[in-house]
Formats: structure tokens, C-alpha cells, sequence
């Protein structure tokens, strides 16, 4: 689904932010980007998102080549991927249902379709009873949770997450945990970038450690840091 | 109802919405505009207007109209007339008398006839020769060798008159390019810096859009549109201002009698047609123009 191949990006000012990456990810897994502030993992996810152009190397998203693109087809590349930031970035003036709905207009969905497909995703998130609140009256786990529902309303094959807890605390954390769990069960590839060492633990997923945007460790059933 | 139906309506929907949210810079907008065209509207017209007088006067471009004193004798008339004929360059001379010359401006100003009834008996025109030259070049000779003789009241010959007349309207014409070149780069100015605010009020909506996947055209659409509205309605304003000030303007200046200008003026209404597509397509163009600056500089998608 995913695959870095010797994948290197140097930033303008000079920061070699990644040195040689080389991942392979298969559909439906689920997967950890762990390592210390600074270590290139937020540069990871730009290049699947052609936010950033890879310096050298190639990248391959759900079958396509995406390292070198034109313009004007990387709205389709994003289409397949679905996004959630640290700062949820939802729109204040919509309520729940309508930034969920806001990303399948963007994209010509027929309002029926958008009926039908907002409260399921709503339901998956746990928020059937808030679709029209708006974002002031949520918690940061309820933002959190819309974000996840609009970044998979369009149904893409693979969902990123970068630090997707960092702003809650760990109780909030884990019901996040609990549904990108349900997500990643339903066939959807999570990316998930974090520093939350006790989530990564207990999950026993697929661990990618980076250290100055090198791998140091990639393994099945990974923990987030061996100790000395 | 398909896809790029409900996307364009979409992009339609914010471009119209972004214009109400940012009404305050987009009257600013609007108004740039509107001056822009009513002043593109005026050197328009007096250029029309001159070139009107220009090429009615051209006509007579190669005649020269020597006046009489009206108690002249008889023998001084055909003693000018004799000196005329002598002189290089005069391919005919013909003898306008003062009924004549009555006559024929009655003809000239048609349905305004009516306004020199009466005046046949006190008939204030001259007689007149009417020299035709065998080419402009002798006029200025021929002017020399009559000017001075008894009996002549003026000499009148239109060399003078269109060379003026052409300057004038090239000194309009320059100017006025001028002025409106400036006046469209402020406009496109004032546009981009209106655009530039929704852009800033949108930038999270922009920025969020982008991780789902709309398109370019989807994301800048509206601004466009915005743009492109703004302009539209400064032509529609200026065409309305253009037509209806200057129907009104006409009226004023024919009802105080000058019909002598008038028979020159572009006839109001005549360039409705042209003004107005002229019009939009300069609204329209300047309103996408400042949009497009403004995208280029304040939003990377
Ligand atoms: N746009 C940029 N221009 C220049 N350097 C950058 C840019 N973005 C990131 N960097 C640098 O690249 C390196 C990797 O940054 P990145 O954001 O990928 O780290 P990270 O692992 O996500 O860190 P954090 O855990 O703090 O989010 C850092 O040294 C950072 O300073
Ligand atoms: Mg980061």
C-alpha cells in the first residue's frame, strides 16, 4: 500500500531531514512512527501527502508512483489519503455534521450520497448525538473525533495521523486509540506518528523508530523504546 | 444533477458568499471600477466627437470661403472674382450669394430649420466665393495673394481648424490612455487587497480543503469568482452612469440652442451596444486580474 524506497529529503535551508528511508507497508496494516522531536517523522507523512517533493528516492502510494506528479493530480493523491493533525483543524463556524459533510462536498459527492455516509461515519466515531453542535461546545477529544470522521468520510485506503493524542490526556487518548483501532479493523492502512510511549506498548503493533531521519528499528509487535 | 454541476455550483455559492462577507473592501472595489469606466466612457465620446468634426470638416479640407462685406459693389466683386481665378492653384470658384448661403444652412441643421424662420429678411450671412484648390498645398498662396483686398470681409479656410482639432483629440486620446492605465492598475490594486482579505478569512477552510483533496480550481474559484463579480457590477454601474449621464447632458446642451454642437456629438444610446460589452470585458478582466495577483501572492496551494 505504502512503500519508501531509499527515500532521502533535504530541506532548503540545508536539514537533511530523512537519509535513506526505506519502508514497505501492506494494506490493512497498522503502524507506528515512533522517535525523539526533530527526527523526521512530521517529514515522513509531508512527503505521502506531496506537501514535500523527496530529495531522492521513490514513493509508492496504493499502487501509483508519486514521487514526481504534476500539480494538478496531487488533489487526487490526497483524496486517497485521509488526514489527522495534533491541532484537529476543524472549521468553527460549521457544526459537527457539516465539517464532516464540508470534505464530500469539496470532492462533488451527491447530497444523498453525503446524507447517508455522514451519520454512519458520525456513528463510528461515537458522536451520533453531536452532529449539530459546533466546535466550541466539544471537548478535545469529541474535535479529535470529528477529525478522524472527515478524514475518513471519503472512504481512503489509507488513514495518517500525526500525533493524533498529543493535545489530550491519556484517558481521551485511548478512546481515539479505541477508534482508529475500529478503523484500521475495517481494512483502512493507519500511519500513526506519536510520542505516546504507553499507547504504542500496549497496542503491540508495527514500530518504525527513527533518529535523525534514519531508521534505527522496524519491527512486528514493537514497544516505543528498549531500556538500557 | 452531476458531479461538476454540484462542484460549480459549490465554487458559485462561496464566490458570491465571500463577496457579501467582504462587502465594505468590495464596495471600494466596485467604485475603482465604476470611475475607471466613466472616465474611459468620457474620453470615448469626446474622441468619437472630434473625430465626428474632423471628418465633416475634411470634407471642405480643400476650399477656402472668402467673405464679402455686404455693402460691396458690384465691380469689386467681379474684381475679386478675377483675382481669384488668376491665382495658381484654383481648380473652380463659384459664387455663393447671401440667399444661398441661407438656403443651404437650413439644409445643413434639417430639422432645426425651423429655428432660422424669420430671418430671411435681415439674412445676416455674407456672399461669398468658394475657391476649390487643385490641391491644399496652394491654399496658403492663394489666402496671400486676395488677403488685403477691398471688399473682403474675412477668409476662412479649415487647415488651421483640423490641425487643432486633431491635436486636441490626440492630447485627449494620449491623456486619457494615460489616466486610464493608471486608474486600472489601482483598480486591480484595490481588487487583489479585497480578495486578499477573504483569502485571510478563509485561510483555515483553504488549508483544510487542501488535505481533502479539492482541486485548485475548486480552491480558488471562489476567490475568482469574487473577482469577477466585483467587476461585473462596476461595468454595470458605469454603463448605466455612461448612458444615462450623457443622454442627460446632451438634452442640456440642445435645449440651450447649441445645436451647431450637437449635429457633432456621437448621438446618445448610439454606443450603448459597444460601451456596454466594452464595459464588462474591462470589468470582468480587471476583477480576474486582481484576483489572480492576489492568489499568486497570498494563497500556495
Ligand atoms: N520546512 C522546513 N524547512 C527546513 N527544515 C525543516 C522543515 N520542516 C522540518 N524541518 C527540519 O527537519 C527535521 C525533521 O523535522 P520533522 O518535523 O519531520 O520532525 P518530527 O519528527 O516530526 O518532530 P516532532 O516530534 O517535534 O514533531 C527537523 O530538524 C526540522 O527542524
Ligand atoms: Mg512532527
Amino acid at each position: 500500500m505504502i512503500e519508501f524506497i531509499n527515500v532521502s529529503k533535504v530541506y532548503k535551508n540545508g536539514t537533511k531531514a530523512l537519509n535513506d528511508i526505506n519502508i514497505s507497508i501492506d494494506k490493512g496494516e497498522f503502524v507506528f512512527i515512533v522517535g525523539h522531536s526533530g527526527a523526521g517523522k512530521s517529514t515522513l507523512i509531508k512527503l505521502l501527502l506531496k506537501e514535500v517533493e523527496p530529495t531522492s528516492g521513490k514513493i509508492i502510494l496504493d499502487g501509483m508512483d508519486i514521487t514526481k506528479v504534476k500539480n494538478r493530480k496531487i488533489p487526487y493523491i490526497r483524496r486517497k489519503v485521509g488526514v489527522v493533525f495534533q491541532d484537529f483543524r476543524l472549521l468553527p463556524n460549521k457544526t459537527v455534521y457539516e465539517n464532516v459533510a464540508f470534505a464530500m462536498e469539496i470532492i462533488g459527492a451527491h447530497p444523498a450520497e453525503i446524507n447517508r455516509r455522514v451519520p454512519t461515519v458520525l456513528n463510528m466515531v461515537e458522536l451520533d448525538d453531536k452532529a449539530n453542535d459546533y466546535p466550541d461546545q466539544l471537548s478535545g477529544g469529541e474535535h479529535q473525533r470529528v477529525a478522524i470522521a472527515r478524514a475518513i468520510v471519503n472512504n481512503p485506503p489509507v488513514l495518517i495521523a500525526d500525533e493524533p493524542t498529543g493535545n489530550l490526556d491519556p484517558d481521551t487518548a485511548w478512546e481515539i486509540m479505541k477508534i482508529m483501532k475500529n478503523i484500521n479493523r475495517r481494512g483502512t492502512t493507519v500511519l500513526m506518528a506519536t510520542h505516546a510511549k504507553d499507547i504504542v506498548d500496549c497496542m503491540k503493533r508495527r514500530v518504525v523508530a527513527l533518529e535523525d531521519g534514519k531508521i534505527v528499528r522496524d519491527e512486528e509487535k514493537g514497544v516505543y523504546e528498549y531500556e538500557f | 444533477m452531476n458531479m461538476s454541476f454540484r462542484i460549480f455550483k459549490n465554487v458559485l455559492k462561496q464566490g458570491f458568499q465571500g463577496m457579501w462577507r467582504n462587502r465594505g473592501m468590495g464596495i471600494a472595489s466596485v467604485g475603482s471600477i465604476t470611475a475607471v469606466l466613466i472616465i474611459l466612457g468620457m474620453v470615448l465620446i469626446m474622441i468619437l466627437s472630434i473625430n465626428n468634426i474632423v471628418s465633416e470638416t475634411q470634407s471642405k479640407f480643400d476650399e477656402i470661403q472668402v467673405f464679402l462685406e455686404d455693402d460691396i459693389k458690384e465691380k469689386n466683386i467681379d474684381t475679386i472674382g478675377n483675382k481669384i481665378k488668376s491665382s495658381d492653384g484654383v481648380k473652380d470658384v463659384k459664387f455663393l450669394t447671401k440667399d444661398e448661403a441661407m438656403k443651404d444652412m437650413k439644409e445643413d441643421w434639417g430639422e432645426e430649420g425651423g429655428l432660422l424662420e424669420g430671418l430671411e429678411d435681415e439674412n445676416p450671412l455674407p456672399n461669398s466665393y468658394i475657391i476649390q484648390l487643385k490641391d491644399i498645398e496652394y491654399a496658403d498662396a492663394v489666402v496671400e495673394n486676395i488677403k488685403g483686398m477691398k471688399g473682403i470681409e474675412e477668409v476662412k479656410y479649415y487647415r488651421d481648424i483640423i490641425e487643432n482639432l486633431l491635436s486636441t483629440a490626440n492630447y485627449i486620446r494620449i491623456t486619457g490612455v494615460i489616466i486610464i492605465i493608471i486608474l486600472m492598475a489601482v483598480s486591480v490594486f484595490i481588487i487583489s487587497n479585497t480578495i486578499k482579505i477573504t483569502v485571510t478569512a478563509r485561510k483555515r477552510e483553504v488549508n483544510i480543503m487542501k488535505y481533502v483533496g479539492a482541486t485548485n480550481g475548486y480552491i480558488r474559484g471562489p476567490f475568482i469568482i469574487e473577482g469577477i463579480l466585483l467587476g461585473l457590477i462596476g461595468a454595470i454601474l458605469s454603463i448605466l452612469i455612461v448612458n444615462y449621464g450623457y443622454d442627460y447632458l446632451f438634452k442640456i446642451i440642445n435645449e440651450k440652442l447649441y445645436v451647431i454642437f450637437t449635429v457633432y456629438l456621437v448621438a446618445p444610446h448610439a454606443l450603448l451596444k459597444d460601451i456596454s460589452i466594452m464595459f464588462i470585458a474591462i470589468g470582468v478582466g480587471i476583477g480576474t486580474l486582481g484576483s489572480l495577483v492576489s492568489l499568486k501572492r497570498f494563497l500556495n496551494v
